[in-house]
């Protein structure tokens, strides 16, 4: 089923993970492991409004309590603060950047504007006392209507933020062509829906975390945090405080989990870095409770699409115009970031003769929007769903029309019609592949019998090209600093971080497969700014491309220098040279040979023994950047179900995904962030729904009412490989994201294919069973 | 603020004696009297499974115990049920066979309740795994190597994938 590369020695083995030992038996090392001699524990008092005005802070009774060392509020620390915004995104545009900036303070100050907004921090000698302390904190504040809804917002009936003249943060109408408008008044068929994503959030197994040591007789600051970067962090900690950069270190050990929600530092990690820097005592720890997490941690996928499709009559597209509203919450990390990239990449995997995006982001008195696995995701969702619901109404199979539309080897190289640039992508390829595993004529025969029986089966498919390794500014590269050291061993120092995606091993992969070592002969060091170099961090399915090219260029710098050594030290030409296993050897003459460990000291210690003029040491550094500013990757989901009629449960019955992302480093370690995205696609679709009542109550602050897949509701994901080598480096294309991106939309079309016979034509997340037995009521009915 | 108490704990086969508070969590206690930072929080309300410690042979949510509670009882941690010798038991060599964990946070909740299950269990059905996994969350891997690993241990057949096949 699969057409993969050759493997090398390294790169495309299945390689077992260096970093499991140690946390298989809980030897990991978290933010919330760290303990310091005097840590002091940090609560937060929250807001239990959504909107409103703050009347009075008492904070006496909670600084009397004994045990409490400090009660700071929004007064004490907000005007401290120097600057607040975060490298990825640039500065707002008030200081020359371009970015609409929530009014970011660390702490609520004259009112409050979502349900957990934080309005005091308490320092105490443990967390016990500190959440005592935070329940005698006094607030009094005096409501007002809150704005909930994307819609709503919109109206600008209220403002979230009375700094801003709107709600909408940020609007990008659809472009008036008159071509265009022309095309659709005569188009044979013009179909437009509106979908509806459901609020979900990453939910890290480790909620957020952090650990501040501001000393400040020493004048410098030690950050341990739960991030995605590191180098992010220190330059945020640095503006927020008005300390130089390099008077702050950020360190991050293991990291529970991420998935974007850990990647920018927000206002309650900021209030933590101002109160630890106010403080200058003692070290400070916030470890973040789970309705905390789910309270006031970012959220995402609260967003509406709006498209129109203009098809001829066997269902070739003609064109669409597609408007994403967002909710960015009071407090996104960062900024409404979707609809632009949203639009651009919505033709996807087809050939689209035109597409005309437009987007609003509305701020509204909810918890802020973050980045979540493929934050532009929706155009997939939309996309996909919109094609079936076309199919249906054209009478066409939804593979069809597919079929008839997918991008094929034959139109590489493809420009899309917004611009976008696909050399080696396999859309179509991935998808037959995916329909052949699934035999779409035996479940279609499966699905007759058992509709008989009056059960109801579906299969949905969809098809996506993937923006990997994004690589604009901060994004643009990442760097390798290099060192063998002087017994022949080799560390690497890079920019990216710990939080699942098994670095530690597939970096020594591509390391010892350039150099020709071997893998347990090198170290990757990552998440430490005094040790790592500067780079955006791990995310956005950028680390096997870019700091993987950039592993790869220090390999090849480190082994050209080992063999001219070895080639001096041999009088032979370093052509003439091969390495393997760490031992270099003249081609043909294996007797003529020297290991690393002998070249190493030579390096470091006996100059005279290196060719004339050489530097001595083994040292090198590599900063690669990709030749795009995406790279694509791209797959195709089959996913098939039964519904039960009584209860509206839907039952995954198989799951198979076909993918390509170029060369595989570790095809385990690629099916392992497959299935890992897939089923949280899956959850956002039938299980996860972040709820907020209308006046901006959050309704699901516990995992008994937030619900995550658990084992028994998944299928055993079966999954295909496509290696066709990207234009990057080493081939690599990004792969994190993509299983969270399109398995919505194949669940939501294998529940509408199951249904459809019935009159239901699912347009809205959650597809939960208490939706799917509405809408069937409702068909019902009708 | 509430009185300390001393408390006697055998954690691991070793005595311990705490001086806590009695609202302190056996979870809190572990990771902050005792240093056994293995056993990880992820929920504080008994939903995630992160925390489970074997207490008098069942698997339990540190994070829903007092540790006065416990006075008397044998608790076993991650760490209780790891060999020490720098070797993994069966699941958790299985775990890092099939690749049953990305981030690792929640992984000691699945290693203490999955050996001590599959130690009570040596026979169960597929379906008899998945329902004792299902009290714990995973965010990272969508269970698929952690199911692969307890089939790989109960001796029930594991899907093929690409995954298979390595020498190293």
């Amino acid at each position: 089923m699969n057409t993969r590369l050759t493997a090398g020695r390294y790169v495309g083995q299945a390689v077992k993970r260096i970093e499991d030992p140690r946390l298989l038996a809980g030897r990991g090392r978290y933010v919330d492991d760290v303990q310091l001699p005097n840590m002091l524990h940090v609560a937060f008092v929250r807001s239990n409004v959504a909107r409103g005005n703050i009347v009075s802070i008492d904070t006496s009774e909670a600084k009397a309590l004994p045990g409490v060392h400090a009660v700071y509020t929004g007064d004490d620390l907000n005007p401290r603060v120097q600057q607040f915004w975060h490298t990825m995104i640039g500065p707002p545009i008030e200081m020359g950047g371009q970015t609409h900036y929530a009014p970011l303070k660390p702490l609520a100050q004259g009112d409050v504007r979502f349900v957990g907004d934080p309005i005091a921090i308490i320092i105490a000698d443990n967390r016990y006392i500190a959440e005592d302390a935070a329940d005698l904190v006094q607030v009094e504040i005096d409501p007002l209507p809150a704005v909930v809804g994307i819609l709503n917002g919109a109206r600008d009936d209220a403002l979230v933020h009375k700094e801003k003249p709107s709600n909408i943060s940020d609007t990008m109408p659809i472009p008036e062509v008159p071509e265009v408008e022309a095309l659709f008044a005569t188009a044979p068929h013009v179909f437009t829906r509106r979908f509806h994503q459901a609020r979900a959030t990453n939910v890290p197994m480790e909620p957020r975390g952090i650990v501040v040591h501001y000393d400040r007789y020493a004048g410098d600051m030690q950050i341990w945090a739960a991030t995605q970067s590191v180098s992010e962090w220190r330059s945020s900690a640095a503006r927020l405080t008005g300390l130089g950069e390099n008077r702050v270190r950020v360190i991050a050990n293991d990291v529970g989990g991420g998935f974007g929600q850990k990647m920018m530092v927000t206002r309650d990690e900021a209030a933590v870095i101002m109160a630890g820097h106010l403080f200058g005592e003692a070290p400070i720890k916030w470890t973040e409770d789970r309705r905390e997490n789910l309270m006031t941690a970012n959220q995402a996928r609260e967003e509406i699409f709006d498209v129109t499709m203009a098809v001829t009559d066997d269902g070739t597209l003609m064109g669409a115009k597609v408007f994403f509203w967002e909710d960015i919450g009071s407090y996104p990390a960062g900024a409404g970031a979707g609809a632009g990239l949203a639009g651009g990449v919505f033709p996807g995997p087809y050939k689209f003769p035109v597409v005309l995006p437009g987007g609003s982001a509305v701020f509204t008195n909810t918890v802020g929007k973050a980045a979540y696995r493929g934050p532009w995701m929706g155009e997939t969702v939309a996309r996909e769903q919109m094609m079936d619901h076309v199919a249906y109404e054209l009478g066409i199979d939804p593979i069809e029309i597919r079929r008839k539309n997918v991008i094929k080897a034959e139109d590489l190289p493809y420009t899309t019609c917004t611009t976008m640039v696909y050399e080696s992508v396999t859309p179509s390829e991935t998808m037959e592949q995916a329909l052949e595993m699934l035999d779409v004529d035996a479940f279609r025969a499966m699905q007759a019998e058992a509709r008989k029986e009056g059960r109801l089966l579906g299969m949905g498919l969809a098809v996506y090209i993937e923006p990997s390794a994004i690589a604009f500014g901060i994004l643009s590269s990442d760097q390798a600093i290099m060192r063998m050291d002087n017994t022949g061993k080799v560390i690497v120092a890079m920019s990216t971080g710990n939080h699942g995606h098994s670095l530690e091993t597939t970096i020594p992969q591509v390391v010892a497969e350039h150099l020709g070592c071997d893998i347990n002969d090198v170290v990757l060091v990552q998440g430490d700014t005094d040790s790592s170099p500067m780079g955006p961090g791990t995310g956005g399915s950028r680390s096997a491309v870019i700091a993987g090219g950039a592993a790869q260029t220090a390999s090849l710098r480190l082994k050209d220098k080992i063999l001219q050594i070895a080639a001096h030290m041999l009088e032979a030409s370093p052509e003439d040279l091969e390495v393997n296993n760490s031992v270099v050897s003249v081609k043909g003459t294996p007797a003529k040979a020297l290991p690393f460990a002998m070249i190493a000291p030579i390096a470091y210690q006996m100059p005279e023994m290196l060719p004339p003029g050489m530097e001595m040491g083994l040292e090198v550094t590599a900063r690669y950047q990709p030749p795009g500013p995406f790279t694509w990757s791209n797959a195709a989901h089959v996913c098939t179900v039964e519904i039960d009629a009584e209860t509206g449960h839907t039952k995954i019955l198989r799951y198979i995904v076909s993918e390509d992302c170029g060369r595989m480093i570790n095809p385990m370690v690629v099916e392992g962030q497959i299935a890992g995205g897939v089923v949280q696609g899956i959850g956002g679709v039938l299980f996860e729904h972040l709820v907020y009542d209308d006046e901006g109550n959050p309704l699901t602050t516990t995992f008994l009412d937030y619900l995550l897949p658990t084992a028994p509701e998944v299928p055993d994901i079966e999954i295909g490989h496509i290696e066709t080598l990207s234009p990057t480096l080493g081939g690599y294309k990004g792969m994190g994201e993509g299983g969270a991106i399109v398995a919505p939309p194949a669940v939501a079309n294998a529940i509408h294919d199951a249904l459809r016979h019935l009159g239901v034509h699912p347009t809205d997340f959650p597809l939960g069973p208490s939706q799917v037995l509405a809408l069937m009521n409702e068909a019902a009915q009708a | 603020m509430s009185d300390e108490v001393i408390v006697k704990l055998n954690v691991n086969g070793r005595d311990h004696k705490v001086m806590v508070e009695a609202r302190k969590l056996l979870s809190d206690v572990l990771r902050d009297d005792l240093h056994l930072t293995g056993t990880h929080v992820g929920c504080e309300h008994g939903a995630c499974g992160a925390c489970t410690v074997i207490v008098d042979g069942a698997a339990v949510r540190a994070c829903l115990l007092f540790a006065v509670q416990l006075e008397g009882s044998q608790i076993v941690t991650v760490e209780g049920v790891t060999p020490g010798d720098g070797t993994l038991n069966p699941f958790q060599q299985a775990m890092q066979d099939c690749h049953g964990l990305q981030c690792g946070f929640c992984t000691p909740g699945f290693v203490v309740s999955m050996t001590n299950y599959l130690d009570n269990n040596p026979n169960p059905t597929d379906d008899d795994l998945k329902i004792a996994l299902s009290g714990n969350l995973c965010r990272c891997t969508g269970y698929r190597g952690i199911i692969n690993a307890a089939r790989t241990v109960a001796g029930l057949p594991v899907p093929a994938n690409a995954a298979d096949g390595s020498d190293h």
